[in-house]
């Protein structure tokens, strides 16, 4: 094994030892955001890469968190079991949405506008449905009295560290298996020239839903993850454009092209809107929304391809120089 | 191989392509001319399945192949390239030829649609650095680019859309020798739209003229060069009134 190729292996390791090592809560609890919200970004990129650029993941997002804690308060049904069907259901939405756009060939800033639109419905959905959603106050899933696993309910930070570990992990597996798929060739054939890439066979329609469908599946995980860990959701936190928008930012800036480029993203962000909150206090609310916007401008501009994008396209210079 | 029958395409209330009628034979080189805008290049998007024609069939080795998407079409085994070469700037040269390969062919295996890419890539003689982007490629690399990647497809019928376009003479000649060889040695069944004749009239079978998206004239290649309505809409009235004083001063 070649250095390169035992790097990520050393840095798995690191990162599963490091909860038994270093324990300080607040730092894990971050860690566990940066890990659910990477995942997250990474499921909206594996569309995003391609030139499929959707508002609408927060809904995915929020039909994840709602499912899972409404199938748990109001049936009893495990979140084990609750996740599965919560992604199925942001599967079965995002094809709803998708194929119509995919078959009619309705793609750029329209398609952009159809997904924007389904972010805005998820959230209303949401909010008109407070007898049973608990509205705009937002919704607690019912503390277990029984078996922590089977609730999918843990007090200690390191069981979440190590989940989210995993489903992030997971998420870079996915990437990485899409990678290298002939279906990348498809997709990125597709994002140039519908037309050309029809003309090499490729079925359009068929691989651009297959890529939406894994992208919806996933961020619907992260979605259930969320609410499980944090024990409270709120339409504004996991569903509507805000979320979608923050995603598109997070990965604009970490990068967009590469497998950690959502993820740089997620610590970025998080790292940001902590500071602030700590830094301010309640003198800054909303002003994290602010830099970001400021900042998506100077990186759509000067940096399109991200944090990592372009330090990456630097050594790769280097190298060859 | 190819039966066409009153094949028609309407834009609104522009009618591209009226009544056209014709057959393909196993092994033949037919070109189609005529000038821009008679319709040659919407005929080839109703055959690749771009375009749904308004009217007519097309059936393809007796099974009808209107209406079909493009990626059915093409694993029936009908491929084609486009007048202005589209290459995917985003993948290698050989990526873009194994991209053909794997999809055109009904997604069969990676390695034997690598071994396609391979065949195409040496038949039509690209010897660019295949691992690098397309970006570095000239005119003439793009349009064996372009023919790879329909090669690659494994097609019994190949569309090859004004494949001349932007080469200099030499280049051309290669160019058409190159269709020579991949119906002599692949039997490969062309239906060749060009505008330049002079090339085309070299290694054709048969030739069909077009205008104003009616068929104007068809058969070999000597006889549709010396019909008077083919020298007309080709060569303008100008070239038919040369050609009669021409004439004239003979006498």
């Amino acid at each position: 094994m070649t250095a390169k190729q035992s790097l990520p292996w050393i840095a798995g390791a690191a990162l599963i030892a490091l909860p038994f090592v270093y324990r300080e809560p607040y730092h894990l609890h971050i860690l566990i955001l940066i890990l659910i919200w990477s995942f997250a970004y990474t499921s909206w990129s594996m569309m995003g890469r391609f030139g499929l650029v959707s508002l609408g993941h927060g809904g995915f997002m929020g039909v994840g968190a709602y499912v899972t804690a409404l199938l748990w308060n109001h049936l009893g049904v495990s979140p084990w079991i609750g996740i599965p069907i919560a992604m199925v259901a942001a599967a079965i939405l995002a094809m709803i949405v998708a194929y119509p756009c995919f078959r009619f060939r309705i793609t750029g800033h329209y398609f952009v506008l159809v997904t924007l639109a389904l972010s805005g419905i998820v959230l209303q959905v949401i909010t008109a449905t407070r007898d049973y959603t608990g509205g705009s106050l937002g919704y607690t899933p019912d503390r277990t009295k029984g078996s922590q696993i089977w609730a999918l309910q843990f007090d200690d930070k390191v069981t979440w560290y190590l989940i989210a570990l995993g489903v992030w992990a997971a998420g870079l597996a996915i990437w990485k298996w899409v990678d290298r798929s002939m279906d990348r060739y498809a997709l990125e054939a597709i994002s140039e020239d519908e037309d050309a890439a029809a003309a090499a066979g490729v079925n359009v329609t068929w691989e651009k839903l297959k890529i939406t469908v894994i992208s919806a599946l996933m961020t619907s995980l992260a979605g259930s993850l969320y609410s499980q860990y944090q024990m409270f959701i709120s339409p504004d936190t996991v569903s509507g454009i805000a979320v979608s928008l923050q995603m598109v930012f997070a990965v604009i800036v970490g990068g967009l092209y590469v497998s950690l480029g959502p993820t740089v993203g997620a610590i970025i962000t998080i790292l940001l809107a902590e500071t602030l909150r700590i830094g301010f206090g309640t003198k800054a609310v909303g002003w994290d929304n602010l830099v970001y916007g400021v900042l998506l401008v100077v990186f759509i501009i000067f940096l399109p391809k991200g944090i990592l994008g372009s330090i990456i396209d630097r050594v790769k210079m280097a190298r060859k120089a | 191989m190819l039966v066409v029958e009153g094949l028609v395409k309407r834009f609104g209330g522009f009618t591209a392509v009226n009544q056209v009628s014709f057959r393909v034979e196993q092994g033949e080189i037919l070109g189609l001319i005529g000038p821009n805008g008679s319709g040659k290049s919407t005929i080839f998007n109703m055959l690749s399945g771009t375009f749904a024609p308004s009217a007519g069939s097309m059936q393809f080795d007796g099974s009808e192949i209107s209406g079909l998407a493009p990626h059915r079409i093409i694993n029936r085994g009908i491929g084609r390239t486009f007048q202005i070469p589209r290459p995917f700037h985003r993948l290698t040269i050989f990526e873009n030829v194994a991209l053909a390969g794997y999809f055109g062919q009904g997604r069969h295996s990676r390695i034997k649609a690598e071994e396609a890419a391979e065949r195409a890539l040496g038949m039509v003689g690209l010897t660019a650095d295949r691992h690098a982007l397309v970006d570095g490629l000239g005119a003439a690399g793009l349009k064996k680019l372009e023919l790879a990647k329909a090669l690659a497809t494994g097609p019994k019928l190949l569309l090859a859309d004004e494949s001349l376009g932007g080469l200099d003479e030499h280049e051309m000649d290669q160019a058409a020798d190159m269709l020579r060889k991949i119906r002599d040695e692949l039997g490969i069944t062309i239906i060749w739209v060009e505008h330049i004749m002079g090339v085309l009239m070299r290694v054709v079978d048969r030739v069909m003229v077009l205008d104003h998206g009616e068929k104007i004239s068809e058969g070999l290649p000597s006889q549709v060069s010396s019909d008077p309505r083919v020298v007309e809409v080709y060569l303008g009235t100008d070239a038919v009134a040369t050609q009669a004083a021409a004439a004239e001063a003979r006498r």
